[in-house]
């Protein structure tokens, strides 16, 4: 198994009130709100749990970036990348991920992602996503081009790493006189990508296509399952058999000394889902071109408010399907022995608090996690036969046919 | 849908597909007289309208769909406001309209004056109603990408009444679904910058076309800036703003506009 750390970076040290009076925290909500004291001890506290994690026995450290918005502070998941490569040892780092459509020069991120695989000595998972709704808006990138800058800039990229330059590049949305960047990625054939998704069949359909690891955020068991028929069918179309070493899964699982503290804090998840200050808005979330087209309807009545986020659950019912776990190592084994057994992923993140949870209380969480759970998280994928991709040594892409060589550092 | 309150008879239309490049385009027709190219909305057009009737009376009327939009098959291909105009020239090459007049509105405001900059001896008449295509200099034009379909329609009607008659006091989920594919097939060709060309106003000097700018006195989409930069910038061009109406004149103020249109395009 792949176990790895993940926090969101919320940044809950706002006037919560201002953002109950402009209904969003989102895109339009103000910047002046937004403390750098508080931010500056935030990204350092941010730092330690990173550092913990690795000391506390995690195999990983998932990293992501949103813009504009409290739920989640680190704007450049790259930049934290880098500090990581050079700060922790051991961990893989795996970027769930970098946005690709909002990037206008993929070739530069190529560089950057292979800078942070040489200076990490090969521990780079370099992932990659769409990129949030309001992050269209936020950074000006179309978002009815999305899918297809996502699928061009991805292209592009393992072009970068994989074919020596010089080389041109006249693609639809991109073109690059010269792609020939000095800096290559010290794993070979390429860092292995993963792909992370809530809901779009298109990107499960994708990912699967190009055998790459998907990764469900946080969606409920039976959905869970649902992905992975989708995904094992695709497979078999494309020649191969998906196992576990395709599938993850971040499980938002917070632990504590008690029950009754494990579930208060549990409930700092619902922080970024609305329900005290992380305020969505849904016409932001979800414009014209980027989401599905086969979720149209859903998402035209949540815009106007007639309808649910298709995207959202209550607090008891997550922790009903378990998209939420709380309580002490002992209760919350038997729930991840469910998730495992159940949708067998072989590479787990756990994102482990939100909100307004204390730093101590997250620090808590992380070592009870390193000392008790993943111990018994392991046992259980070895019954399991739940082996992650550099277990199973797995084909980097449907490109190759064989598992990567050592990285050579 | 509903008529608005109006004495206006209503006419028969006559819908057709044609191909234009290899592309189809939906082009509904009704009257007789000289030939009126009729571009609708970015939010897209109910079929009937009360100001489409009044036209007919008087005109050749010929209202395309953009394509693209309500329910039209999307041109993939297609990634400027300058594309669409060029196909519309074709179109006119096609059916051979021999000078014809031209009337945007709104959006197609925006398609009219790219189609007039590229021949400026082509239309009879060319009129424009709360167009965009120009960038204003003190406000700015709504961006729908941040408001809601309903809130950014309703944006386009000084009265909400006016609004409900037509679309509903709460439009349906199918009409929401319409909506959302012209706002789509907006974004592809309309993105940035948003809503105006910055090459569009060097090219309007040359337009020599005699020109009808019509404003909404309470447009709240594209401010009524644009009408004066359009009225100056085009050299044989006159300005007038219309009270009791916003964006949306020809669905607040049909018979108004219609009047006006009249006038200015059967004058001499």
């Amino acid at each position: 198994m792949h176990l790895m750390y993940f926090t969101e970076q919320p940044m809950s040290a706002y006037p919560a009130e201002e953002g109950r009076k402009r209904g969003a925290t989102a895109l339009m909500f103000s910047n002046k709100h937004f403390d750098p004291v508080a931010g500056s001890r935030l990204y350092n506290e941010y730092l330690e749990h990173y550092r913990l994690a690795e000391e506390s026995g995690f195999d990983g450290i998932m990293l992501n970036e949103h813009h504009n918005a409290p739920f989640c502070m680190q704007a450049k998941c790259n930049v934290f990348a880098s500090i990581l490569a050079a700060m922790t040892k051991r961990v893989k780092i795996v970027l769930l991920g970098n946005p690709l459509p909002l990037a206008d020069n993929p070739v530069r991120l190529a560089e950057e992602l292979a800078m942070i695989d040489m200076v990490s000595r090969g521990r780079l998972v370099s992932g990659f996503v769409r990129g949030g709704g309001q992050e269209q808006l936020a950074t000006g990138v179309n978002p009815a081009f999305n899918r297809e800058r996502f699928e061009e800039a991805h292209e592009l990229i393992v072009r970068a790493w994989t074919q020596e330059g010089p080389f041109r590049w006249e693609g639809t949305h991109y073109q690059h006189r010269v792609v020939n960047p000095w800096a290559v990625p010290l794993q070979k054939p390429h860092p292995r990508i993963w792909i992370p998704g809530v809901l779009s069949k298109e990107t499960i359909i994708w990912a699967a296509k190009q055998r790459y690891p998907y990764i469900a955020l946080s969606t409920a068991i039976d959905a869970t399952k649902k992905i992975w028929e989708l995904y094992d069918s695709v497979a078999a179309e494309a020649g191969y058999t998906g196992g576990p070493e395709n599938r993850g899964y971040l499980q938002r699982c917070h632990v504590a000394e008690t029950e009754e503290k494990a579930l208060a804090n549990a409930r700092q998840f619902m922080w970024m889902q609305g329900e005290f200050t992380g305020l969505a808005h849904p016409v932001w979330s979800s414009p014209s071109g980027y989401f599905s087209p086969s979720y149209r309807k859903a998402f035209v009545e949540y815009a106007v408010g007639r309808g649910a986020n298709p995207r959202a659950a209550a607090f008891e019912d997550q922790i009903e399907s378990q998209q939420i776990i709380a309580g002490t190592p002992k209760t919350v084994i038997p729930k991840l022995r469910r998730l495992l057994e159940e949708t067998r992923p072989s590479i787990v993140g756990f994102w482990c608090a939100d909100g307004f949870v204390s730093n101590a209380d997250t620090q808590t969480c992380i070592k009870l996690l390193g000392q008790e759970v993943l111990p018994a998280v392991r046992e259980m994928g070895k019954t399991l036969g739940l082996w992650s991709p550099f277990e199973a040594n797995a084909p980097v892409s449907i490109a190759y046919a064989k598992g990567p060589t050592p990285a050579a550092a | 849908m509903s008529a608005t309150a109006t004495t206006i008879p209503e006419a028969t239309w006559k819908t057709e597909e044609i191909r234009v490049a290899g592309h189809p385009v939906r082009l509904r027709t009704s009257g007789r007289g000289e030939p009126l190219l009729v571009l609708h909305h970015d939010i897209g057009t109910p079929d009937h309208l009360p100001f489409y009737d009044a036209l007919a009376q008087r005109f050749a009327v010929h209202l395309p769909s953009h394509p693209g939009y309500d329910g039209t098959e999307r041109p993939v291909w297609m990634r400027s406001v300058r594309d669409m105009a060029v196909l519309y020239q074709l179109l006119i090459a096609e059916r051979g309209w021999a000078t014809p007049s031209l009337l945007g509105l709104g959006f197609g405001g925006w398609i009219a004056a790219e189609m007039a900059s590229m021949a400026p001896k082509l239309f009879r008449r060319l009129i424009l109603m709360g167009a965009m295509g120009v960038k204003p200099a003190q406000g700015e034009i709504l961006d729908q990408a941040l408001v809601s379909y309903i809130d950014y329609a309703r944006a386009g009607f000084e009265d909400q009444k006016a609004f409900e008659r037509l679309f509903g006091a709460d439009p349906s989920t199918p009409q929401l679904e319409q909506w959302d594919l012209n706002r789509e097939m907006t974004f592809r060709i309309a993105w940035k910058p948003y809503m105006y060309s910055p090459t569009l106003p060097h090219l309007l000097p040359g337009v020599t076309t005699p020109a009808l700018v019509v404003w909404g006195r309470r447009d709240r989409v594209v401010p009524l800036e644009c009408g004066e930069i359009y009225a100056k910038a085009l050299p044989k061009a006159r300005l007038a703003v219309v009270d009791g109406a916003g964006h949306c004149v020809d669905m607040e103020q049909p018979e108004a506009l219609a009047r006006l249109v009249l006038d200015f395009a059967t004058g001499s």
